[in-house]
C-alpha cells in the first residue's frame, strides 16, 4: 500500500470519513512529504504547518462526534498565491504585495474549508498569473519534479509542480490563458479549466477578468471532478459566476465514449507541432476511438489569430486590474515617496517585476486616445469570430481533442529572451479562455527525454461533464502509468 | 463687442440608496471616517463589485422625469486615473451607452420658459474623500464615500446667464427631491454642481474656449461664480486675451474664481467596458414599472395648483416646494377648506411656526384636517382670524383640535349684539374726551376706540359686528 | 518599420504611472514594437458588421438587493495600510483636487 502523499484526494477522503485514517496523520505525512522534497522542487511560497495540523485535528474531532465529514475531509489542498485567505499571506508571488495579509477568504477557499479539506499553504506562480514558466515570480524558483532543470510551466507552476510531486492531493491555480492546463501538461498531471462562470472568481487576484477561471490541478480525472463539484456554482458576490446547476461530476464518469463524436481542430495539427508531441495526442486519440469514439475534422479558423487577441483584451484588462496596487490602503509603498506622485512612480516601478510592467505597458497603450478602436475594439471583434468558430464546431461534435502545449517542458532560461515567443507557447490554450468554454488537460505520456505531454479536451459551455468523462474514459483505456517523477521516485 | 455666455451643467447627486452602489456597506453619512468599509469599496485585491438594483430603479425614475430616453441596453464602463480617493484607480461609470440620454427640463426663468437639453444620465461610484493637513503634513482617506451611488447629469450647452443656471438647478432639485432619488444636501456633497463656460461674440455659432467651475457650495454661490466667470472672461477678450482651458475654483468669501489646474491635453481615460458586471436590460415592462411609480411632478402640480384651485402662480410655487408640502396642502383642501385660505395660512404663520421649531410642515402637529377645521371656525364666525392666530399657534404646540383649544381658552368669537354693546358702552364712558373729538369731526378717533373695545372683549369681539355697534354708538 | 517611438513610450509610461531608465525604456521600444508588431495581423480579419464580444458569457441584470450588510471593523482596514493614523489612510500630501 503507497503512502498517504501518494493518494488520490478521493481515497484519502473516503478512508477520513469512514475513519481507516487520522486527517491528522494524513496532515503530517503530506507535511513529511514537503520537508522531503520541496527544497528541491520550491512549489510551496508558505507552509501552514501549525494551522493545517490544527484544521486536521479540528476534522478528526468532528468525526469523533459522529458529525457527517465534507468531500474533502482531510485532503491536503494547496493554493495558488493569488487565492485570497485570513490565513497566511496572499503575496501573488509579488514584491508588491509581499507579507499582504488579506481581510477575507475567496469563496472558493470557503468552499474548500466547508468541505473539510486541509490547507496546507500557498504555492508560487508567475508575479500576478503572468507567465508561462512561473519563472516570473518575485519569491522563488519553482522546479519541474520530472526535470529539476526544467519549468514547471505557468502561471500555476508551483500549483502543478506541488501536486506532481505529492507535496498535496491537489491544488487550485487559476487560468486566463493556459495557466492551469499548460503546467498541468507539463508536470504530468491533470488541470481544468472550468467555463468562464462556474468557479467564482471573489477572491482571486484578478490578472484579466474576462477571461480567469479558477480550477484544479490534480493527479487523476475522478479528483478533478470531486474538486470541481466542491468549487463549482454561482456566488452571490460574484457577479459573473453564472446561475447554472451544478451535476455530480462524479457521476458523468462512465467511462463510456461510444458515439460521442470527437473533434479534430485541424489547425491544431500544424508543423508547429513536433513530431514526438503529435505522435503522443494522435495515439491518444486511437484509444478513444477504440472505446468506440468517432472522430471528425473540424475547423477552427481563427486559431492563428488568437495569440494577438489573447495579448491585446488581458494587458488591457490587467493594466485596470493592477491599477488598485498603489501603496495607499496596501501592499509595498515605496519609502521615499513624498509626493502623491512619487508613491504610485516609485511603488509601481519597484513593486512589480519586468513581465508584469510589460503587459501594463502594453495593456494601457491599447487603451489609450487614438489606438481603442484598433486593437481593443478590434481583438474583441475577432474573440467574437473566435467564440463562433467554437459554436460552429459544436454543432459537429461533442469535444474538441488536441494537444496542450506544442512543446513539453523547456529549461530555465530558454524562452525568457523574446516574450513574443514565451507568448506564442500559449497557442492551444488560449482559445479556451477566449470562447470560454471548459479545458482540460490529462496526462498523455512521456517524450524520449522523459518529460510529460498532455492532451486537451474542450468541451462547449457548461459541458464540463461530457469533457470529463472522456477525459477519464481515456485515463482507463490509455494503457500506461504515467508514474511518478524523478524526485517522487527518489524520495519515496 | 457684444457677447453671450454659453453656459452647460454637469451635476454629480448622490442617490439615496440604503447601500452603495457596489457593496452592502451603508451610505450614511455621518459614521466615524473608515468604518462604513468593506473589501470591495476599499479596492481590495481579489474583489468584485455586484450592482445594487436600486440604483438602477432610481436612475431610470430621474432620466424618465428629465423626460429621457432609456436605454434598452447599457453598461459599465471603467474610466481609468489615478487618485488616492479612488481605491482601485478606475471608476466605474458609464461612457458610450450610458442608461439615460436624449431629454430636457423645462425651467421657469427669467424671460419665461426655457427648455434645457439633458444629453444623458449616467450612473457611477463615488470616490472616498480627501482630507488634508494630516500628520506630517500628508493627506487622508476615509473610504465611506467610496461606493455611494451617484447620477450624473449633463446638459446641452443650454445656457446664457446665471440665472437660468440657478432656475435649473432649483427645478432639477426639487424634482429630485420629489423623486426620493437623493436627499440633495449640498453641505453634504450630495449634490454638486460644476458649470462649463465659455463666452462668444453674439451671433457668432462657434464655441468659446470653456471653464469649468466646480466645488461650489450653494446654488446661489454658484449663480455668483458663473457671474463672476461670465464678466472674467468677457474682460480677458475686450482686452485682447485669451481664455485657457482649465478647470476654476470658487473663492466664495472675495467672491472670485480662481486657476485650480490646466487640463494637460485631454485626459486619456482609457474607458474600456466594465468586464467584472454583466450589462443592464431595462426592458418595457421595467422602464413602465418605473414610470407608474413616479409622482406627479413639481410642475405637473403647479400648473394643476393654479388651474383647480386657483392658486397665484407665485403661490403655487412655494406650496409645491416639498412634496411634502404640497401633499399637505391637496389634504387641507380635500375636506373643503377654501383653497386661497389653506395656502395663506400655510405660507404664512404655519411656515412661520415651522421655519421656527425646524420642522417640515408636513410633519407638524397640525394635521390638515385640523387646519381646515380652523379655517372652518374662522368662516362661520365663531373665531377671527387674529385669534385664529392664537389657536393655531397651541394646535402647533399641543396637536389638539382648535375646537378643543377655543374651549378650552374660551376663545370664541363675541357676536352676540347685546353682550356687545355693553362692551362697547363701558369703552365710551371710559374715553368722553375721544368721544367728544369724533364727534367734533376727527373721524379718525374710531379706530383708537374699536382698539379699545377688542381689548376689553380680549380680542373675542366680532370685530365686523363691533364695529357697526360702535358706529352706531357715536352717531347715536 | 519601428512604429513604438520612445515618445510613445513615454507617454503610456505616463499614463500607466512607471518610471522606466534608459535600458527598460529601450528594450520596451523594441519589445512593444515587435508584439504590437504581430498584432497587426488582426487586420488580416474583416470585422465589418462583427458584434464585439464585450463580455465572456451573455448574462445580464445580475443585481443585488439594496439592503446595508456588516462592514468591517476600521482597525481591520487599516491594518493593511502602508501608514494610517487609527481613522484615516495616510498619503503623502494632495495637491491639487481632482476629480470627483
Amino acid at each position: 500500500m503507497s503512502a498517504w502523499h501518494e493518494r488520490r484526494a478521493h481515497e484519502i477522503a473516503g478512508a477520513v470519513r469512514t475513519g481507516a485514517v487520522s486527517a491528522v496523520e494524513v496532515t503530517r505525512a503530506f507535511l513529511e512529504r514537503i520537508d522531503a522534497v520541496d527544497g528541491e522542487v520550491n512549489a510551496y511560497t508558505e507552509v501552514w504547518r501549525a494551522e493545517a495540523e490544527a484544521r486536521a485535528a479540528a476534522i478528526d474531532a468532528k468525526r469523533d462526534r459522529g458529525e457527517a465529514l465534507g468531500a474533502l475531509a482531510g485532503v491536503p489542498v494547496a493554493l495558488k498565491a493569488l487565492l485570497c485567505t485570513t490565513e497566511g499571506t496572499t503575496d501573488c508571488s509579488s514584491r508588491m504585495l509581499k507579507g499582504f495579509r488579506s481581510p477575507y477568504d475567496a469563496t472558493v477557499v470557503r468552499r474548500l474549508r466547508d468541505a473539510d479539506a486541509v490547507l496546507p499553504g500557498k504555492v508560487n506562480m508567475d508575479e500576478f498569473a503572468m507567465g508561462s514558466s512561473t519563472e516570473n515570480s518575485a519569491i522563488k524558483k519553482t522546479r519541474n519534479p520530472w526535470n529539476l532543470d526544467c519549468v514547471p510551466g505557468g502561471s500555476s507552476g508551483g500549483s502543478a509542480a506541488s501536486v506532481a510531486a505529492d507535496e498535496c492531493a491537489f491544488a487550485l491555480g487559476s487560468d486566463t490563458g493556459g495557466s492551469i492546463r499548460q503546467p498541468a501538461a507539463l508536470c504530468g498531471c491533470v488541470g481544468v479549466k472550468p467555463t468562464y462562470g462556474r468557479v467564482s472568481r471573489y477572491g482571486l487576484v484578478a490578472f484579466a477578468s474576462s477571461l480567469d477561471q479558477i480550477g484544479p490541478l490534480t493527479k487523476d480525472v475522478e479528483d478533478a471532478a470531486l474538486a470541481l463539484n466542491i468549487i463549482c456554482g454561482r456566488d452571490p458576490m460574484d457577479a459573473t459566476s453564472a446561475a447554472v446547476p451544478v451535476p455530480d461530476f462524479t457521476a458523468s464518469l462512465t467511462g463510456e465514449v461510444k458515439g460521442l463524436r470527437i473533434g479534430l481542430p485541424k489547425e491544431y495539427f500544424t508543423s508547429q507541432l513536433g513530431s514526438e508531441m503529435r505522435e503522443k495526442v494522435e495515439r491518444a486519440i486511437a484509444v478513444l476511438e477504440e472505446q468506440g469514439a468517432e472522430t471528425v475534422e473540424v475547423s477552427l479558423p481563427h486559431t492563428d489569430h488568437g495569440v494577438a487577441v489573447y495579448y491585446i483584451i488581458s494587458p488591457a484588462e490587467a493594466s485596470a486590474n493592477l491599477a488598485r496596487f498603489d501603496g495607499v490602503r496596501y501592499g509595498f509603498r515605496h519609502p521615499d515617496a513624498e509626493t502623491v506622485d512619487d508613491l504610485y512612480v516609485l511603488t509601481k516601478s519597484d513593486g512589480f517585476g519586468t513581465e508584469v510592467q510589460r503587459r501594463i505597458m502594453l495593456g494601457t497603450y491599447v487603451l489609450s486616445s487614438g489606438y481603442y478602436d484598433a486593437y481593443y475594439l478590434k481583438a474583441q471583434k475577432v474573440r467574437a469570430l473566435i467564440r463562433q468558430d467554437f459554436d460552429r464546431a459544436f454543432a459537429q461534435c461533442d469535444v474538441l481533442v488536441t494537444p496542450t502545449s506544442p512543446t513539453p517542458a523547456f529549461r530555465f532560461g530558454e524562452k525568457t529572451d523574446d516574450p513574443l515567443e514565451m507568448y506564442l507557447s500559449d497557442i492551444y490554450t488560449i482559445s479556451a479562455n477566449l470562447a470560454a468554454i471548459p479545458g482540460i488537460s490529462v496526462p498523455c505520456g512521456l517524450t524520449s527525454a522523459g518529460l510529460p505531454a498532455g492532451l486537451q479536451i474542450m468541451a462547449r459551455h457548461f459541458d464540463e461533464a461530457t469533457m470529463l468523462r472522456v477525459a477519464h474514459c481515456y485515463e482507463q483505456h490509455r494503457g500506461f502509468d504515467p508514474g511518478k517523477p524523478p524526485i517522487a521516485r527518489g524520495a519515496a | 463687442m457684444e457677447y453671450e455666455a454659453v453656459i452647460g451643467m454637469e451635476v454629480h447627486v448622490e442617490l439615496d440608496t440604503r447601500s452603495k452602489v457596489f457593496c452592502a456597506c451603508s451610505t450614511d453619512f455621518h459614521a466615524e471616517p473608515n468604518t462604513n468599509v468593506c473589501p470591495i469599496c476599499l479596492g481590495m485585491p481579489g474583489t468584485l463589485p455586484m450592482l445594487n438594483r436600486e440604483v438602477v430603479n432610481k436612475s431610470v425614475a430621474v432620466g424618465l422625469a428629465l423626460n429621457c430616453t432609456i436605454a434598452r441596453w447599457s453598461k459599465m464602463d471603467r474610466k481609468n486615473y489615478f487618485y488616492p480617493d479612488l481605491p482601485k484607480n478606475y471608476q466605474i461609470s458609464q461612457y458610450d451607452l450610458p442608461l439615460c440620454h436624449g431629454g430636457y427640463l423645462d425651467i421657469e426663468t427669467e424671460g419665461g420658459t426655457r427648455r434645457i437639453g439633458i444629453t444623458r444620465a449616467h450612473m457611477e461610484e463615488d470616490p472616498a474623500r480627501n482630507v488634508h493637513g494630516m500628520m506630517g503634513g500628508g493627506s487622508g482617506v476615509d473610504f465611506n464615500r467610496s461606493g455611494v451611488p451617484l447620477l450624473e447629469i449633463v446638459t446641452e450647452p443650454d445656457f446664457r446667464s446665471a440665472q437660468q443656471v440657478y432656475d435649473y438647478l432649483a427645478e432639477l432639485k426639487q424634482i429630485l427631491l420629489y423623486l426620493g432619488a437623493s436627499d440633495c444636501n449640498m453641505e453634504e456633497g450630495s449634490l454638486r454642481a460644476e458649470a462649463n463656460i465659455s463666452v462668444r461674440p453674439k451671433g457668432s455659432e462657434r464655441l468659446g474656449t470653456k471653464t469649468e467651475v466646480k466645488n461650489v457650495a450653494s446654488f446661489t454661490q454658484t449663480m455668483r461664480a458663473v457671474e463672476y466667470e461670465i464678466k472674467r472672461q468677457i474682460r480677458v477678450l475686450s482686452e485682447g486675451g485669451t481664455i485657457v482651458q482649465e478647470t476654476r475654483g470658487w473663492d466664495a468669501e472675495k467672491g472670485i474664481s480662481f486657476s485650480q489646474r490646466k487640463k494637460e491635453s485631454a485626459h486619456d481615460y482609457r474607458y474600456f467596458p466594465e468586464p467584472d458586471l454583466a450589462p443592464v436590460v431595462v426592458d418595457e415592462a421595467w422602464e413602465r414599472r418605473v414610470r407608474d411609480a413616479l409622482p406627479e411632478l413639481p410642475a405637473a402640480r403647479r400648473k394643476r395648483f393654479r388651474e383647480a384651485h386657483g392658486l397665484s402662480a407665485y403661490d403655487a410655487r412655494v406650496i409645491t416646494a416639498t412634496r411634502g408640502m404640497a401633499d399637505y396642502f391637496e389634504a387641507v383642501v380635500r375636506v373643503g377648506a377654501d383653497p386661497k385660505k389653506a395656502a395663506n395660512w400655510m405660507m404664512g404663520d404655519l411656515q412661520a411656526l415651522c421655519t421656527e421649531t425646524r420642522v417640515e410642515v408636513d410633519a407638524c402637529a397640525v394635521c390638515p384636517e385640523d387646519l381646515a377645521a380652523m379655517i372652518g371656525l374662522i368662516e362661520n364666525g365663531t373665531i377671527s382670524g387674529k385669534i385664529a392666530k392664537e389657536v393655531l399657534a397651541a394646535m402647533f404646540e399641543t396637536g389638539k383640535h382648535p375646537k378643543e383649544i377655543v374651549e378650552e381658552k374660551g376663545l370664541v368669537q363675541i357676536s352676540d349684539s347685546s353682550e356687545l354693546e355693553g362692551i362697547v358702552q363701558q369703552v365710551l364712558d371710559a374715553n368722553p374726551n375721544q368721544v367728544e373729538q369724533f364727534r367734533s369731526g376727527k373721524d379718525q378717533v374710531k379706530g383708537y376706540l374699536m382698539g379699545q373695545v377688542m381689548k376689553a372683549s380680549r380680542g373675542k369681539a366680532n370685530p365686523k359686528l363691533a364695529s357697526q355697534i360702535l358706529e352706531k354708538a357715536l352717531r347715536a | 518599420m519601428s512604429r513604438i517611438t520612445e515618445k510613445d513610450v513615454d507617454y503610456v509610461a505616463g499614463l500607466a504611472r512607471l518610471r522606466l531608465d534608459e535600458e527598460a525604456r529601450a528594450r520596451l521600444v523594441r519589445e512593444m514594437d515587435a508584439i504590437l508588431g504581430y498584432m497587426d495581423k488582426l487586420n488580416e480579419l474583416n470585422t465589418e458588421g462583427v458584434e464585439p464580444m464585450m463580455h465572456a458569457l451573455e448574462m445580464t441584470n445580475v443585481f443585488r438587493d439594496d439592503v446595508v450588510g456588516e462592514s468591517m471593523p476600521r482597525d481591520l482596514a487599516l491594518e493593511t495600510a502602508p501608514q494610517h493614523d487609527g481613522a484615516y489612510f495616510i498619503v503623502p500630501p494632495i495637491m491639487d483636487p481632482e476629480e470627483s
